[in-house]
């Protein structure tokens, strides 16, 4: 896992610079520390980077950007061990697991041999990285879901799961965003708005920050997203 | 407060610029038009800037009306055409739309999308950079519902204008570049994909153009997320190719044998449901190439007030230009 990247093109507008085929903190971490470092490159014509679990896709003007010397700064920032490493941002994030807000925790125990309060334990205990965001404005793919509680995707997708719905998809937990369809099993809700329109910031996560699951009382639902609907955060940032 | 009131349109029509940038590590699509060079070519013969934002009509036509001011307006789309009070405006061609009059705007008689843009654009609020509508998410708009009224900010060309002649999309095969994934498929499910003459799926809309006449699938495996583009062909196991179009999303698990060249996409797009197409891989000298004239074809866009006579019309008309796009071979 510490050998050079693969540049893979993607047409003549993209390339995926790929550090392998795996869903791991360090592979992803290195993604992470390489978008750090083009960001800071200067480099003529790059037009944004998208971080992936495996790969940083970076986008670039084909007119205004010299192709090979592209390819040569990306391979020289992956080669380089140092920098991209300062202090990641760690929010804590609540969540109401189970009920109305997470209709398949019950089975989700059931499934994974646990009891319910296990299952939120084991559920909430990770620090999680956020590996990409994707799928919708916002969709957090966390990094770090205990084993115990992986499970297959549903045979037949929900053609509508809640706004910010915790949810699990194979290997996978994420923090959703807007309503949408999904396969993913519902196990809890956040009260945090992660995308929304006007406030400041309009995302709440970016890929590499840290997020703690902190499990929050039914009862204190309707006043964190009353709060939350007005633009708070909701989510607090301790690190 | 001068509008354009859409009194009638068809179920896909959106406001499009030419997309956001900046916002896909979180999440946001491009969007953006279909077919850049027609949006570009509505809002040169208004004399606004090639990527303001027009009206995007999905194959329907559409009734607009002047509200509260008159309006320069244009049309452009294969095959797309204004009429004004009965009289029908040669495609290339600006007309102003006086307080109160209607424009029937024809359907895309010739492929898939149309722009409608007045001079000096629609005085309406961008979101994150763009008035793209990405109708999925929400962001930049929904669709357009007759009853809209789009407010206009005037500026821009008071007078008709015209293009002469019009550009003449590429033709020939949409050309490809292979990658990222093409070590995901075996060389006969890469010969495939360009050895079949393909069909464009009913199932195509702004997020992709779906593929049928052969089976390319992927090796077996599971593929961890990466990025896409307007452009990645992507193929789910049951080997179905899906071109990504300018409404998709910024990852995606699926692999990917080949890239549409973003000098193609927007001839792509108006390729319609049915039509065929075929794929033909090239290096990325000559997917350079072809950006580069694509660029010098939009930059070159230049209209000329119109002086019309009863015979320039005619012979105009006669070259009605449509989008080929895949001459010679049935």
């Amino acid at each position: 896992m510490t050998g050079a990247p693969r540049i893979l093109p993607c047409g003549d507008c993209a390339i995926s610079v790929d550090f392998g085929n795996v869903i791991d903190v360090d592979v992803n971490d290195r993604v992470r520390r390489l978008d750090v470092a083009l960001a800071g490159a200067g480099v003529p014509g790059l037009v944004e980077t998208v971080p992936t679990y495996r790969a940083l896709m970076v986008h670039f003007n084909p007119l205004t950007t010299d192709y090979e010397a592209l390819c040569r700064i990306i391979l020289d920032l992956a080669a380089q061990t140092g920098g991209g490493g300062e202090a990641r941002r760690r929010w804590r994030v609540p969540v109401v697991y189970g009920g109305d807000f997470g209709i398949d925790l019950e089975d989700m125990a059931a499934f994974s041999g646990l009891s319910v309060p296990d299952f939120i334990e084991a559920h909430a205990a990770p620090v999680y990285t956020v590996m990409m965001i994707g799928f919708l404005p916002g969709f957090s793919y966390l990094g770090g879901l205990d084993p115990q509680l992986q499970r297959p995707r549903r045979d037949v997708p929900r053609l509508k799961v809640p706004a910010s719905s915790i949810s699990i998809g194979g290997a996978q937990t994420a923090i959703g965003s807007i309503e949408c369809p999904s396969g993913w099993h519902l196990i809890g809700r956040t009260p945090a708005i992660p995308f929304l329109r006007g406030r400041d910031p309009v995302f709440l996560f970016d890929a590499g920050d840290e997020i703690c699951l902190r499990p929050m009382a039914i009862s204190d639902w309707d006043r964190l997203a009353a709060r939350a609907a007005e633009g708070d955060a909701v989510v607090e940032r301790i690190a | 407060m001068s509008h354009l009131v859409i009194e009638q349109c068809g179920p896909g029509t959106t406001l499009q610029d030419i997309g956001r940038e900046g916002w896909r590590r979180f999440g946001i699509s491009t969007a953006g038009a279909m077919d850049r060079l027609s949006l570009a070519v509505a809002n040169v013969l208004v004399g606004n800037p090639a990527g303001t934002a027009a009206i995007e009509l999905t194959l329907a036509g559409g009734r607009l009306r002047a509200e509260g001011g008159s309006v320069l307006i244009a049309a452009a789309g294969p095959g797309v055409t204004l009429s004004v009070a009965g009289r029908e405006i040669p495609e290339g061609q600006s007309v102003v739309l006086e307080d109160g009059a209607v424009a029937q705007v024809s359907p895309v008689r010739g492929g898939v999308y149309g722009y409608v843009a007045v001079a000096g654009g629609f005085d309406l609020e961008a979101e994150m950079g763009s008035l793209s509508a990405h109708v999925r998410s929400g962001v930049g708009g929904a669709l357009l519902q007759p009853g809209a009224r789009l407010a206009f900010a005037g500026g821009g060309a008071e007078r008709p204008l015209a293009i002469r002649p019009l550009p003449v999309p590429e033709q020939g095969p949409i050309r490809v570049m292979a990658g990222p994934q093409q070590d995901w498929f075996t060389e006969g499910a890469m010969a495939r994909l360009t050895a079949t003459e393909w069909t464009v799926s009913q199932r195509s809309d702004r997020m992709g153009r779906f593929l049928e006449g052969a089976e390319v699938a992927p090796n077996e495996g599971s593929m961890v997320s990466d990025g896409v583009l307007p452009g990645s062909i992507q193929v789910p196991p049951a080997g179905q190719p899906i071109i990504l179009m300018r409404d998709c999303q910024t990852t995606g698990g699926y692999p990917k044998p080949a890239t549409v060249i973003s000098a193609d996409l927007d001839r792509l797009a108006q390729i319609p449901a049915g039509a065929r197409l075929r794929l033909v891989q090239v290096d990325r000298e000559e997917a350079l190439a072809a950006r580069a004239a694509a660029e010098r074809v939009l930059s070159g866009l230049v209209a000329e007030p119109v002086a019309m006579t009863p015979d320039t019309s005619l012979l105009l008309r006669e070259n009605l230009i449509s989008g080929v796009w895949y001459p010679g071979e049935d």
